[in-house]
C-alpha cells in the first residue's frame, strides 16, 4: 500500500519534507505527498519518486490548525499504510492527533527504517538510541530530518488531485503569526550553522556572529540560554527541544556543550568550538576547538576569511 | 475551573544517562529522578491562573509507580491543591497515558489540561496531542503565553520561523514550552503544607484502560561516539585547517 507524507506548507518544499519523502521511500509503495495549499502543490509534485500530490481545498486547514488537518489525515488514513510528516513544529504539532485518532501509538523523531514496522530513534536527548518495532496496523510517524539525505527538490512529475474536504472539528481558530523573516538559509537546511551562546551577552552583540554567517553562507543558531536572555528568536534554539541539525560545518561561540545542546548538533559534519574555557564540554565532541575570547576571535576569524 | 495537570517522573535532567550493557534499556536504578522539566512549568502556569483567580482548583497527576508520588508531592508544594496517582509500572506510552487522562477527566470534568510539550525521557513529544485528541477538544502545543478569557484559551506557541496564536474554545489542552514561565521553588512552608494535601491511588484497570505498549524495543544502543578533535591555537590556524583539512570552507 502507499505512504502518505503531510508536507510543511510553503510554495518551495522545505528540506525536512523532503527528509521525510526520503524516508517515505525507504518503506516501500508508492508515496503521496499531501499539501494544505494549492499554491504549495506545483513544487511537491517535482519531487522524485512522488506519485501523487494531494491538495487539500482550504477552508481550515489552509491555516495549518492540527485540527482540521488531523481530521483530514484521519478520512484519507484508510488508502495508506504508513503516514509521516517532518518532524517540524508543524508535523510534531499534528501527527500524534492523527495517531491518537487511529489507536495507533506515534513513533516520533524517526532516525532511521529498518523495515515497514520497525524503526530507529534516539530517546534520553539523543544519549540513547532504541530500535522500536510497532504492533498496530497503521503505522503514523514524524521523521527526524537530520537523518535523512533529502531527495532533491526537482525532476519529478507526479499528478496533482484534490483531496476531499474533511469536516472541521471546529473547536480551535487561527488568530495571528508573528513570523521572522528568513534573511537566510533555514537552520535545518543549511551547509554551514553559526550558533551563539550566552556568552554573546546582548542582543547586540549577537549581531556580530553576521558578519561570519555572510561569509560563510551560513545559518545562524543559538543556545537556550541565548534564546532565553532575548539574544535570539525562540525559533533559533537548537538541541533537544529545539532544532536539530546537521550541517557539513557547525560553529558554536560560547556555547558550553550541555547534554541538551549536543543533542541538536552533533550529527555535524565538522564542528568547531570557540570557548574562553578549555574545559567547557564542548571541546569534547569539536573536530577543531579554540579558546579564546568570542569577541576577539570573530572579528579576525572575519579577516581570516577575506583572505583567500 | 478545574486545571489537571499530568507530571511525569523522569531521570533529572542533570544525569547522563547510560546504556544497559544488555542493551535493553538505560540505566535507572540508583539515578536522581524529578518531575520532567516542562512538567514543571506547566504547574507553575495553573498555579499562575489560580493566583490571578482565572482557576479554583489544580489536580496533579502522574502515570508510573508508587514513588511518582514524590513527583505529584512536588507539584502540591509549588502549589496543585490534590494529587492523583495512577500507578503501573514499566513502560507507559503516550497513548496508553492520553487514555488513562482521558478516563480521569471524565470523573474530575476539568476545563483545561496543562501539560509539558514532551518528556525528556521518551522524547516523544505526543501525549497532549493525543489526549485532545482522544477528547475531541482543541489544543495550544508549545505554548509561550497563554490567555484565558470568555470561554477560550488564547496560546501563543512556538513554531518554525517564530510565533503563532490560536484561539481555543475551552475545555483544551495547553502543552508548555520552555519559555511559558520560570517555574518556582516551593518554599518550606509549603513542602510542609503539601505533606497534607490529598494524594488518592488509582490502578489503569479501574479506570478500564489497557495500558499495554504497541511498541516492543527490541535494542537499545549507545549512539556513535565523536571523538574530540585538536585544539587549534590561532584564528590563522583554525580558517587554514577548515579550508585544507576538513575542506567544508
Ligand atoms: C528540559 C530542558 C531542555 C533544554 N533544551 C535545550 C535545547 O534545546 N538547546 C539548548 O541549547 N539548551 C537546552 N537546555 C539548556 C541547557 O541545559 C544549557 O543550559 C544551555 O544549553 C546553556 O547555554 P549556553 O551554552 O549558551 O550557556 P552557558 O552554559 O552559560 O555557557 C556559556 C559558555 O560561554 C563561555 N564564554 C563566556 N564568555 C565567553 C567569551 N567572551 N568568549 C568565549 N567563551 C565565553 C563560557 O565559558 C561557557 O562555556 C535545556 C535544558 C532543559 C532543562
Ligand atoms: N506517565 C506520565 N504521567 C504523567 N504525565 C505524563 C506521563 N507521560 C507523559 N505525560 C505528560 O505528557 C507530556 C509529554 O510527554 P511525551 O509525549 O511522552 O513527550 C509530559 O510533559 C507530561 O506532562
Amino acid at each position: 500500500m502507499a505512504v502518505l507524507v503531510l508536507a510543511d506548507r510553503g510554495e518551495t518544499v522545505s528540506t525536512p519534507t523532503r527528509s521525510a519523502v526520503a524516508a517515505a521511500q525507504q518503506l516501500g509503495g508508492d508515496v503521496h505527498v499531501l499539501v494544505l495549499a494549492q499554491s504549495d502543490a506545483a513544487a511537491a509534485a517535482q519531487l522524485p519518486g512522488v506519485a501523487k500530490v494531494l491538495v487539500a481545498d482550504g477552508g481550515a486547514t489552509a491555516q495549518g490548525l492540527a485540527e482540521p488537518v488531523a481530521a483530514l489525515l484521519v478520512s484519507l488514513a484508510p488508502s495508506y499504510d504508513h503516514l509521516l510528516a517532518p518532524g517540524s513544529a508543524a508535523g510534531k504539532n499534528v501527527m500524534p492527533r492523527v495517531a491518537a485518532l487511529l489507536d495507533v501509538q506515534i513513533i516520533s523523531d524517526v532516525a532511521g527504517v529498518e523495515g515497514p514496522d520497525t524503526f530507529r530513534r534516539f530517546i534520553y536527548a539523543g544519549n540513547a538510541l532504541a530500535t522500536v518495532k510497532t504492533a498496530d496496523a497503521k503505522k503514523v510517524l514524524t521523521v527526524r530530518a537530520a537523518s535523512f539525505d533529502p531527495v532533491a527538490a526537482a525532476g519529478g512529475s507526479a499528478a496533482i488531485e484534490t483531496a476531499a474536504a474533511a469536516e472541521d472539528p471546529g473547536v480551535s481558530s487561527f488568530v495571528g503569526a508573528e513570523l521572522v523573516k528568513l534573511e537566510r538559509p533555514e537552520l535545518t537546511a543549511a551547509r554551514v550553522v553559526i550558533s551563539g551562546g550566552r556568552a554573546m551577552g546582548s542582543s547586540d552583540n549577537f549581531k556580530i556572529l553576521d558578519g561570519i554567517a555572510d561569509r560563510l553562507g551560513a545559518a545562524i543558531g543559538a543556545s537556550r540560554a541565548a534564546v532565553d536572555a532575548g539574544y535570539a528568536p525562540n525559533d533559533m534554539q537548537v538541541g533537544q527541544t529545539g532544532k536539530i541539525v546537521a550541517p557539513e560545518l557547525y560553529m558554536a561561540f560560547g556555547i558550553s556543550g550541555a547534554i541538551q545542546h549536543l543533542a541538536g548538533m552533533k550529527d555535524s559534519k565538522v564542528i568547531v568550538a570557540i570557548n574562553k574555557d578549555e574545559e567547557a564540554p564542548i571541546f569534547q565532541v569539536a573536530d577543531y576547538g579554540l579558546v579564546g575570547d568570542v569577541f576577539k576571535v570573530i572579528p579576525e576569524l572575519e579577516a581570516a576569511l577575506d583572505k583567500k | 475551573m478545574k486545571i489537571l495537570v499530568p507530571v511525569k517522573r523522569v531521570v533529572d535532567y542533570n544525569v547522563k544517562v547510560r546504556v544497559k550493557a544488555d542493551g535493553t534499556g538505560v540505566e535507572t536504578a540508583n539515578v536522581k529522578m524529578s518531575m520532567n522539566p516542562f512538567d514543571e512549568i506547566a504547574v507553575e502556569e495553573a498555579v499562575r491562573l489560580k493566583e490571578k483567580g482565572a482557576a479554583t482548583e489544580i489536580i496533579a497527576v502522574s502515570v508510573g509507580p508508587t514513588a511518582a508520588q514524590e513527583q505529584i508531592r512536588t507539584a502540591l508544594a509549588m502549589g496543585a491543591d490534590r494529587g492523583i496517582l495512577v500507578e503501573v509500572d514499566g513502560v507507559v506510552e503516550p497513548l496508553a497515558v492520553a487514555k488513562i487522562l482521558k478516563a480521569l477527566i471524565a470523573k474530575e470534568s476539568p476545563e483545561l489540561v496543562i501539560m509539558g510539550k514532551q518528556a525528556i525521557d521518551d522524547d516523544m513529544n505526543a501525549t497532549g496531542q493525543m489526549l485532545a485528541a482522544l477528547m475531541g477538544w482543541g489544543q495550544g502545543t508549545f505554548a509561550s503565553k497563554v490567555e484565558i478569557a470568555d470561554g477560550a484559551a488564547k496560546v501563543t506557541r512556538e513554531v518554525d520561523g517564530g510565533l503563532e496564536t490560536v484561539s481555543l474554545k475551552l475545555p483544551a489542552i495547553v502543552t508548555a514550552d520552555l519559555r511559558l514561565n520560570e517555574p518556582r521553588y516551593a518554599s518550606l512552608p509549603n513542602i510542609m503544607k503539601a505533606r497534607k494535601k490529598p494524594i488518592e491511588t488509582v490502578k489503569p484497570a479501574d479506570l478500564g484502560v489497557d495500558a499495554a505498549p504497541r511498541l516492543t524495543v527490541l535494542k537499545v544502543e549507545e549512539p556513535p561516539k565523536r571523538q574530540a578533535g585538536v585544539k587549534v591555537g590561532s584564528v590563522a590556524e583554525l580558517v587554514d585547517k577548515l579550508r585544507n583539512e576538513a575542506k567544508v570552507i
